[in-house]
């Protein structure tokens, strides 16, 4: 299956020595090098998005509107509700400070009715009916939401830019089948002279696209493991102290799986590569008689 | 020295015996390039098994154009073409090759491959068509020596003279012990002494049982090959209807 890769060398000279400067293996590196760095934003994307709908997922908010002068009646009575594993109530000066980055010095005034904030966990099967309806015999105002229903718009954004990455991979990956059929169809315009010789004496279109296979299996080979390697430093060194990569993918770090993933890109490519310029040697080399 | 044919392809040659008497058969061939002007008409004609011809005309007379159809480079706009016993006219692309194998070519331009060597060029058609490494070194060291560079086997062709270039491309040509030799030209750019010298090698291959056809202008060549054949091409149409004129045997050194 692989035989057209270990051919003997008087065949691998068929097409010359392939020259450092040739494009094709530089051309592949691009676009590996930019595949991995979208493909790990999106993967870091999922990770994010996972492990933030994983922590919300039990999560919800006792709001007061009018805010709090009974916090600790109301904190004391969502614990005690059954189902709930833990709360927390948000202190004010931690609501100002939130309100603050919006409204500047406004937020410490103490005309602004600041809304107490209770935050709590819990168990699946919870009755949240029940939790409102003790709070709200405190705090008649006060009302229960699921985190999960605010961060939506933000897990949407995530799941979109996930399909963005997914899209530009693709997209990429479609570049570099194009580059590699410019490449195969240069290439059999540069040996044009070779390929006569070849058929010739017998070759088959199988024979003469082997050889162009090869070569541009090696290119792509070249050039996608080039590529990968300098995203992987590139990636190395955002993960390793740059707090840039923090905001970035919002702490996630890649799994296993992922890293996995990531490694079979190259090879991909390189297959993808291969099987193009076999597919767009065979109908040049049909197409020209 | 006698070359006897290569070890790996005698066995197939021996094969195919049978079908050595049915070489070229051209029917109302006609050929054209795209929309032009047919550049070769009518062509009737039929090769004999084992003989050697020569394919003469002026220039633009179809020459090259006849060659190509009779190695299988083009094929016809109409009429029918059958080679060693196949219709080929129609044949697919996929079908060709095997018979392109049993076909040797000459070209006036040698058209050796720059960046290997003579021995690499001489053994292509035998990996070509599969022979393993220890059927080739033999074989192509064989025919080296046959065409006298056996010293120069490492050599590339740009290091080589005109006339061991096209030494070369006839061992290439040969190396498979070919049922039909095609050359065009072969003697365009080797002086006087190297022509007669590719022609030993072209009458020598011929007595092996090879059928040969050589395009030339040479008319001193043509006298100098006794038993050869003449085919004559005017405006893309054979002189002789019959496509064989019998040219007689001339004493050598008489040109």
């Amino acid at each position: 299956m692989l035989g057209w890769l270990f051919v003997a060398l008087p065949e691998r000279r068929l097409l010359g020595a392939t020259s450092r400067r040739a494009p094709t293996p530089w051309v592949i590196a691009i676009m590996s090098f930019s595949i991995m760095l979208i493909a790990a934003t999106g993967l870091a994307l999922a990770n994010t998005a996972g492990v933030l709908s994983r922590a919300i997922e039990a999560r919800y908010a006792l709001e007061v509107p009018g805010g709090g002068g009974n916090l600790d009646a109301l904190l004391a009575a969502v614990r005690a509700s059954p189902g709930v594993s833990s709360a927390e109530a948000v202190p004010e000066s931690e609501m100002r400070e939130t309100l603050g980055k919006w409204l500047g010095p406004a937020a410490e005034s103490t005309e602004l009715p600041v809304p107490a904030l209770i935050n709590f966990d819990v168990v699946p099967g919870a009755d949240l009916g029940a939790i409102q309806k003790r709070a709200q015999a405190i705090a008649p105002g006060a009302h229960v939401s699921a985190h999960r229903d605010s961060v939506a718009p933000l897990l949407h954004s995530l799941t979109l830019l996930q399909w963005v990455a997914f899209g530009l991979v693709l997209l990429l990956s479609a570049a570099a089948a194009a580059a590699v059929v410019l490449a195969a169809r240069g290439a059999l315009d540069t040996h044009r002279f070779t390929i006569d010789v070849m058929h010739g004496i017998g070759a088959t279109d199988l024979q003469v696209t082997h050889l162009f296979q090869r070569k541009i299996a090696i290119d792509a080979f070249i050039g996608s493991i080039g590529g990968a390697v300098a995203a992987g430093a590139v990636l190395l060194l955002l993960t390793t102290g740059a707090s840039f990569a923090g905001e970035l993918t919002g702490g996630a770090t890649l799994g296993l799986v992922d890293l996995a993933i990531l490694a079979l890109l190259p090879l991909a490519l390189t297959v993808l590569a291969t099987w193009v310029a076999r597919v767009a040697v065979l109908r040049a080399l049909r197409e020209a008689l | 020295m006698a070359w006897q044919g290569c070890a790996p392809c005698r066995k197939a040659c021996l094969k195919r015996e049978g079908e050595w008497q049915r070489l070229p058969e051209f029917d109302s061939v006609g050929l054209r390039y795209g929309t032009g002007a047919e550049v070769l008409r009518d062509l009737d004609f039929r090769l004999r098994s084992g003989a050697f011809y020569f394919l003469t005309g002026p220039s633009g007379a179809g020459k090259t154009s006849l060659l190509k159809l009779l190695y299988l480079a083009q094929r016809p706009t109409r009429g029918r073409i059958s080679l060693f016993g196949q219709e080929l006219t129609d044949a697919s692309r996929d079908a060709l090759p095997p018979f392109r194998r049993r076909i040797g070519v000459v070209f006036q331009d040698f058209r050796l491959i720059r960046h290997m060597s003579a021995f690499d060029n001489v053994a292509l058609p035998l990996r070509v068509a599969g022979a393993a490494d220890e059927d080739v070194e033999g074989p192509v060291r064989e025919m080296l020596a046959w065409v006298g560079l056996a010293d120069r086997a490492s050599a590339r062709p740009p290091t080589l003279s005109g006339g061991e270039q096209q030494r070369v491309a006839i061992a290439r040509a040969v190396i498979n012990r070919p049922e039909l030799l095609v050359a065009d030209e072969p003697t365009g750019n080797v002086d006087a002494e190297m022509a007669n010298r590719l022609m030993g090698l072209f009458t020598a291959l011929n007595r092996l049982g090879t059928t040969v056809v050589v395009a030339t202008h040479d008319v001193g060549l043509i006298n100098e090959t006794p038993g050869a054949q003449l085919i004559r091409l005017e405006n893309g149409t054979l002189v002789d209807p019959t496509g064989a004129l019998r040219n007689p045997p001339r004493p050598k050194g008489q040109r």
